[in-house]
């Protein structure tokens, strides 16, 4: 059976969420890989939601927010943007691989963007294959 | 054959066990002493940031937290290429030296006395710091919990956390000593002389006094004759925080003095199946077996090794003391095991002697704590002596100071293989056909290994003494056919 | 009149340094009052009682047993399990038994790489024939016996139920002996699974460290980079400190030895994952809304998961590198 991976997607309810929806009401095509977890603002990602998605078995994380001076909050996109970065440092350092975790800037017009970019994240995730974070953390031998 | 198998080692830090294996005769085969414990620093210090390694090299042992911190200080510095400025090197050996204060306290008011205060095979209800107590006198038990706890203080002002000390940073030390900082401690370190001349007296009077534990030091089932090792300074005396590494062969003559950053032309380590701990021995001469002798690699690295790789101490009374026990004991170097408690309490009287000289230093209260760094960071090593042997710190570093690998060989390691010979021959000694394996025994037994001070040696409280041991005598099937228990 | 009966202790080690029980008679003088209240009944570094006479006591034998250490090996978890059952009260001791402590940094690699380094690549050793401890061994005497490394470390919650959790490495004294206290007069004690003898609060309200509002960084610093002046906040001088992340209870212990602090409290209740907490509160930090130069500001903290992990690793969320 051909892998079909689980991405977990944090989207903010202002932008990329509305971004996301249009892509729907437009009826484009994308990944159903993508699972749509709205927040209010990209800077309420704690990474522990992106630790945790890993370790319930996402195969990669999706996170989107308004562009960069568009944050309906002013500076949640930034904070999430550093908190980002830190992330992908340390994924690498504990051998995961930092591809598996991307962020994006998607405004409430760009349905055919937010289309693109879920198709682009699903082919990505299929090439680096299942995430072996879950399976690992539960073997105690 | 018969096997017994004393589960866990009590009464040190750590984790160990003993297997005796006897034949069909009685008489001891042969004796393993196992260490089931393995955690891996020299893997999990790679990754890290070398000037973090003083503060999780600590966590090796909480007995002797500030010996890794030292040697592990000085191998950041020597990674650097940095040398701290005096101020900051007094500091260092000022806390060192309550830092020995404290750890030989403890081990020879907990571990030792017991057995000669008390007697090897007395009452075991006896035979611990309550019945030392109670022969010496009750304000001992809270003198020697007071003078570990200023000791502890001591290391506490110098060092942050009392415990797993922080003060070390490459190119110096985080801390100063303000002025009536300095004179507290003096006051203290003149305690720690009063103390330390007490406990020689003591020794003096309750074992030296007696023939039968003269004859128990030098003519019992306990010496081991090999190689000796110790820290010395440029005049050959005793130092536990700098200097050369100088190893002595069974008469006394130097077999070689190195530097840290040669320690690899002079010791290797080697694995057996049976045990977590490596075995370390001395290249020059190579490996012959658990065997002793002038023709064995095998070394020790104990206060008695110290003493007697040295000319002497560096401090006027504890040189007195030094005088006297080789002229008591038959010249050097001494190779009778017991001997080490001896060593362990002239060390005790130096380390006070040493800390009163170095908080009289008009430098210890200076301001230049640090020599900043300029250098790209690149290998080292750093040697100190531990309570327990020498102790040894290398690191390679990338160009950024983050630890590509680091090789540890730790103060008691060393002792690995002379610890395993002295518990045979203890147990060869006192196990003889017909004998009934009693308490009195297997506690003579223990004191073989005790003598090393392996680590941990808990300072008070209900000791019971007897150390309850059980003994099971198996048959070649395993199957228990006598259980020998002293509660 | 009648005495109240002294309440059963226990102290043991699994794969630990012997800092916490430096803790317990780091109550000096004190200990006469613990000894008066308490017997201690087990514990391999003071007393001899041995694991056949813990074999010998019936169940809930023990009022308190305090467990320090991580698990490491089956020695550590079999007798985690023997103490289980023979114990009312379970307290994970410790930061290892809490959280994996150091040792728990071992989850950077795993058997065969702490193996590996340690019996044949250490510089100092020589293993032509490639030996390795083995669990069994024949020797012409009989069979030697070792425990099973393990290929990770646990916490001691991940083997057996625990009761409460008393953070530190080791524990600061004073906040065992409350807890001690507690126990001992029959006072209430807070729902199983607590965290005791710690502060709900962060590091940072113990800390006498002046801060400002201001914690706004252009550059983070390695500690040997700055002159501390001994009196401002760590991360205001651009030291990471894990202040933000870490319970208080321990009396500022390392900061007083100005050192920042590196996490041994673990996390507050509310922030149960450390590095998480850190990425944010360091990520609020940065003073950059620009993506290169936010990466190159990042690049000054070395080794992230090592210091926000740094007691942690082993109960964390990741709680080990991915093979």
């Amino acid at each position: 059976m051909e892998f079909e991976p689980k991405i977990v997607s944090f989207l903010c309810n202002w932008c990329s969420y509305t971004g996301a929806d249009l892509a729907g009401t437009s009826r484009m095509k994308y990944a159903s890989n993508i699972r749509v977890i709205r927040v209010m603002c990209s800077g309420r990602v704690d990474p522990t939601f992106v630790l945790k998605s890993f370790r319930e078995g996402a195969d990669g994380v999706l996170i989107c927010g308004c562009h960069p001076g568009d944050c309906h909050y002013h500076e949640g996109n930034y904070k999430c943007l550093r908190r980002y970065h830190f992330l992908k440092k340390y994924m690498a350092q504990m051998g995961i691989n930092p591809d598996r975790l991307k962020l994006a800037w998607i405004s409430a017009s760009e349905g055919k963007e937010f289309a693109h970019l879920a198709d682009e994240m699903a082919e990505t995730i299929k090439s680096l294959g299942p995430c072996k974070v879950k399976d690992e953390m539960e073997i105690f031998d | 054959m018969k096997q017994i198998t004393i589960d866990p080692i009590t009464r040190l830090e750590g984790h160990g066990k003993i297997e005796i294996f006897l034949k069909d005769s009685g008489e001891v085969e042969n004796v393993y002493f196992q260490v089931p414990e393995l955690r891996g620093f020299e893997k999990f210090c790679e990754g890290r940031p070398v000037e973090e390694l003083s503060q999780i090299v600590t966590k090796i042992c909480g007995v002797c937290p500030g010996c890794h911190h030292m040697a592990s200080g000085k191998a950041a510095d020597a990674v650097y290429g940095v040398e701290p400025p005096p101020t900051a090197k007094k500091l260092r050996e000022l806390f060192y030296m309550a830092h020995f204060v404290h750890s030989h306290i403890a081990h020879f008011y907990a571990l030792a006395a017991p057995d000669f205060v008390v007697g090897p095979d007395a009452d075991p209800a006896k035979r611990n710091v309550l019945g030392v107590i109670e022969k010496v006198g009750v304000e001992i038990g809270t003198e020697v919990l007071k003078q570990r706890r200023i000791a502890q203080e001591i290391q506490a002002l110098l060092g942050g956390h009392q415990t797993h000390v922080v003060m070390n940073i490459p190119g110096g030390v985080r801390k100063g000593l303000t002025k009536e900082e300095r004179d507290d401690i003096l006051k203290k370190g003149e305690g720690f002389v009063e103390f330390s001349k007490f406990s020689l007296k003591l020794f003096n009077d309750v074992v030296l006094q007696n023939k039968d534990y003269v004859d128990l030091i030098l003519n019992g089932p306990y010496s081991l004759t090999l190689h000796s090792m110790g820290l010395v300074d440029e005049n050959n005396k005793v130092n536990f925080y700098e200097g050369k590494v100088r190893v002595v062969d069974t008469v006394g003559k130097e077999h070689c003095k190195y530097a840290a950053a040669d320690y690899r032309d002079f010791v290797e380590e080697r694995v057996e199946t049976w045990s977590y701990l490596k075995f370390p021995y001395l290249k020059k001469i190579g490996w012959k077996g658990f065997v002793d002798g002038q023709d064995s690699g095998v070394y020790h690295a104990t206060p008695l090794s110290r003493l007697n790789a040295a000319d002497g101490m560096a401090t006027p009374l504890a040189q007195v003391e030094y005088e006297k026990m080789y002229e008591t004991l038959g010249g050097k170097p001494v190779h009778a095991t017991l001997a080490m408690h001896w060593a362990r309490l002239i060390e005790l009287l130096y380390s006070s002697e040493r800390l009163v000289e170095l908080a009289s230093d008009p430098d210890i209260t200076g301001s230049e704590l640090r020599t900043p760094i300029i250098n790209v960071p690149d290998e080292g090593v750093g040697i100190v002596e531990a309570q327990r042997g020498t102790l040894t710190h290398h690191y390679w570093t990338d160009n950024k100071g983050i630890v590509k690998k680091a090789n540890i060989i730790v103060g008691t390691t060393n002792n690995n293989a002379a610890i395993c010979m002295s518990l045979k021959k203890a147990a060869q000694g006192l196990i003889k056909k017909g004998v009934d394996v009693s308490d009195g025994i297997l506690n003579m037994i223990e004191m073989a290994f005790r003598a090393y001070d392996p680590c941990f040696s808990c300072a008070t409280h209900r000791l019971p003494g007897e150390m309850p041991l059980q003994v099971n005598f198996r048959d070649k099937d395993g199957k228990i056919i006598r259980t020998v228990k002293r509660d | 009149m009648s005495q109240k009966p002294k309440i059963k202790l226990a102290i043991y080690w699994g794969a630990a340094c012997g800092g916490c029980c430096v803790s317990v008679l780091d109550v000096h003088e004190k200990l006469f009052d613990v000894v008066a209240a308490a017997d201690l009944v087990f514990w391999p570094i003071a007393l001899d009682f041995k694991y056949k006479d813990v074999e010998a006591m019936a169940d809930d034998y023990i009022d308190v047993t305090l467990y320090n250490g991580a698990v490491r090996n089956s020695e550590n978890e079999h007798i985690a399990k023997l103490l289980r059952k023979k114990t009312k009260i379970l307290v994970a001791y410790g930061s290892c038994a809490h959280m994996g402590g150091i040792p728990g940094l071992g989850n950077f690699s795993d058997r065969k790489g702490i193996f590996d380094r340690a019996y044949q690549t250490s510089e100092s050793t020589v293993n032509e024939e490639k030996i390795r401890p083995q669990t069994e061994t024949e020797m012409a005497e009989g069979t030697l016996t070792l425990p099973e490394f393990y290929n990770d470390v646990k916490t001691l919650d991940q083997v057996v139920d625990v009761d409460y959790y008393l953070p530190g490495c080791p524990p600061q004294t004073e906040r065992l002996v409350e807890v001690f206290m507690a126990i001992v007069t029959g006072a209430e004690l807070p729902p199983k699974g607590s965290v005791v003898g710690a502060l709900e609060k962060t590091l940072c309200d113990e800390c006498e460290r002046e801060k400002t509002d201001e914690k706004v960084i252009k550059e983070f610093k390695r500690p040997w980079e700055i002159e501390d002046d001994g009196k401002t906040c760590f991360l205001e001088q651009g030291v990471i400190c894990m202040g933000p992340a870490t319970r208080g209870g321990c009396g500022a212990r390392c900061i007083k030895g100005n050192a920042p602090c590196r996490g041994c409290y673990g996390p507050s209740s509310a922030a149960t994952d450390p590095g998480a907490k850190m990425m944010s509160a360091i990520a609020t930090m940065i003073d950059s809304d620009d993506p290169e130069e936010i990466e190159s500001i990042l690049d000054q903290v070395v080794d992230p998961a090592g210091t926000f992990y740094r007691f942690s690793l082993p109960g964390s969320i990741i709680r080990k590198t991915i093979g």
